[in-house]
């Protein structure tokens, strides 16, 4: 970038103490941000790193070194694999299928018709709900006796209908009740940001592509998906890193259960943490998610930026 | 499309307009749903088969709230959301103008403190709910409002760069050669010209402190309870109480309903982190 370059060129400074701040202004402003942040940021991965070779827990409290004893009950603890897979099992359904839906509805709204901009207003509510409430709401509606779903259901089938969809040993259709809160909460999220793209590619080549007589679909695959795809990344980006840590709607839709059928990576960690107080475990635990959950952020991070 | 004459694109039109509103009620449907049991009666809310519109509004549900006092969830969401918002904003944008106009800490800077960003919140609330414990920050708004500060810098670091680029650099050198010092360029010159991205951005920050759960939940006990923490509460071992989380649902959604209608322009380059101009 230019920007150096060009930065502003002050007037001789007034005072010795004026030209100092002259002289560093530019690391004064920076400055703030980057104690809160290291103090926020780095403070609790040296604390993790420090209690994680220690053994604290509701019983024990001892502060020698304990090499890396909890770092091997982490890895040899079975729940704790589960849970990763749990978590990459709804990132992995949840992610395509909100790209797909979202792009679908930035289709459907892409030309205009009557309505179309309180439709679009409305339709991103979900959005914009508090992840928590979002849960407790589809909590209500998957409700088993009095829920509009089942009663939905009931309709169609006739007859009595009363499935309990978040306790079940079928975990088809504890999954399905919790992807569809996550897909139904953040699909208009990606309709936005791909709306928005995809109203932005240039029309002339969709233009000529139409007299050439291409099918919509080779249109799509040929110009509109390439001309979109530094959007659809960021989005699957920040969306990905979202699902990774997924917590609120789990929480209030089943807690991890039934059993830990659906218990994710930041559940457990909870449960470990704040309800076993297993304190030493957890800290090992946190020092994992964050190294590595910190190198799959640099390195998407750079693609991002080299694409950019 | 034109072949077939405006009949045929007429139909095309209203036929995709049906299916917009159609797919729009679905989505709405469960946010519906949950606001009628704001406003129905004991027995309309446990009722089965389902009542699916109330035969008269009852404000009981939140009398209640007001009456026992739980309406203070939503003050103290205002006040942890409102105050956090403010001091990352201005630590932020100052941190951005710089990183922006002078690449202070070059690309290293700039990736590390986006990364900040992305931890998952349940590492970094466990160590510091244990500091917390040490220094008595539990439960308090002081505690609170510096972890969403902290948990917000990196994003309004990361919009407002993008904004302070847009503003053109020949207006500060005439400000400079006009005589006024750099943060007098900085507060009078570049901030005005940042209007819409700043409210942009502290509209963002401010949602995102306010919907926030998990360090809510776990550093607040009953001082500083925030609205979604609130509604947590009304999952009670024996029994849910679905008239309460609807009422209070609806109180503290609504504000937040309401600032994104009004910015509605300004969402997409928001929620992007700066990906879509829009």
């Amino acid at each position: 970038m230019s920007a150096v370059a060009e930065a502003p060129t002050p007037p001789q400074p007034a005072s010795p103490i004026a030209g100092f701040v002259d002289r560093n202004f530019r690391w004064l402003l920076v400055w703030p941000s980057i104690l809160v942040l290291l103090l926020i940021g780095l403070f609790p991965v040296i604390y993790s790193l420090f209690v994680s070779f220690q053994k604290i827990n509701r019983r024990v409290s001892d502060t020698s070194f304990q090499g890396f004893y909890n770092y091997e009950r982490l890895v040899t603890d079975e729940r704790f694999w589960d849970s990763v897979i749990n978590t990459g099992i709804m990132t992995g359904i949840a992610l395509p299928l909100e790209l797909v839906l979202g792009l679908l509805l930035a289709r459907l709204f892409l030309e205009s018709f009557p309505g179309r901009q309180i439709l679009i207003a409305l339709i991103v509510t979900p959005s914009v709900i508090a992840p928590f409430v979002a849960g407790a709401m589809w909590r209500l509606m998957f409700e088993n006796i009095f829920g509009p779903i089942n009663e939905i259901i009931r309709w169609i089938v006739g007859g009595t209908f009363d499935l309990l969809w978040l306790i079940n040993d079928n975990p088809l259709i504890v999954y399905s009740a919790i992807l569809t809160t996550e897909v139904w909460q953040w699909t208009p999220f990606m309709f936005l940001i791909l709306l928005a793209a995809w109203s932005n590619v240039d029309k002339s080549q969709l233009e000529a592509a139409e007299i050439d007589g291409a099918s919509g679909w080779r249109v799509f695959r040929r110009i509109i998906f390439p001309a979109i795809r530094p959007v659809v990344f960021v989005a699957l980006t920040i969306r990905g890193l979202d699902l990774v840590r997924l917590f609120d709607i789990v929480y209030a839709l089943t807690r991890g259960g039934p059993g830990n059928m659906t218990e994710t990576i930041s559940i457990y960690a909870y449960i470990k943490g704040f309800e076993r107080f297993d304190i030493s475990m957890t800290a090992a635990f946190a020092f994992v998610v964050i190294v590595s959950l910190s190198i799959l952020v640099m390195v998407v991070l750079r693609r991002v930026g080299v694409t950019q | 499309m034109s072949a077939d004459g405006p009949h045929r694109f007429k139909a095309a039109t209203a036929g995709r307009a049906l299916l917009a509103v159609a797919v729009t009620a679905l989505f709405l449907f469960p946010v519906y749903w949950l606001f009628v049991m704001s406003i129905k009666t004991p027995e309309e809310v446990f009722a089965s088969p389902p009542v699916w519109w109330p035969a008269e509004i009852s404000l009981e549900n939140f009398a209640v709230l007001f009456r026992d006092g739980d309406v203070r969830a939503i003050w103290n969401s205002a006040i942890v959301a409102g105050v956090s918002t403010v001091i990352a904003m201005f630590l932020g944008t100052i941190a951005a103008y710089s990183i922006a106009r002078y690449r202070t800490g070059g690309d290293h800077l700039a990736i590390w403190i986006i990364s900040q960003r992305m931890i998952p919140p349940i590492a970094i609330v466990f160590p510091i709910f244990l500091a917390f414990a040490l220094i008595g920050l539990n439960d308090t708004y002081l505690g609170l409002i510096a972890l969403y500060t902290a948990f917000n810098l990196p994003y309004v670091i990361w919009m407002m760069r993008g904004y302070v680029e847009d503003v053109p650099l020949e207006l500060e050198e005439s400000a400079l050669v006009d005589g006024l010092d750099r943060w007098q360029t900085l507060l009078k010159v570049v901030f005005p010209m940042m209007r819409t991205g700043l409210f942009a951005t502290s509209v963002f920050t401010f949602i995102f402190a306010w919907n926030e759960f998990i360090f809510a939940l776990i550093l607040t006990r009953t001082e500083v309870i925030t609205f979604p923490v609130q509604v947590s509460h009304y999952f009670g071992p024996q029994q849910i109480f679905w008239a309460k989380i609807g009422a209070m649902s609806v109180l503290g959604t609504l504000p937040v309903f309401f600032t994104v209608a009004m910015a509605q322009k300004l969402l997409v380059r928001g929620i992007s982190m700066g990906a879509v101009k829009g």
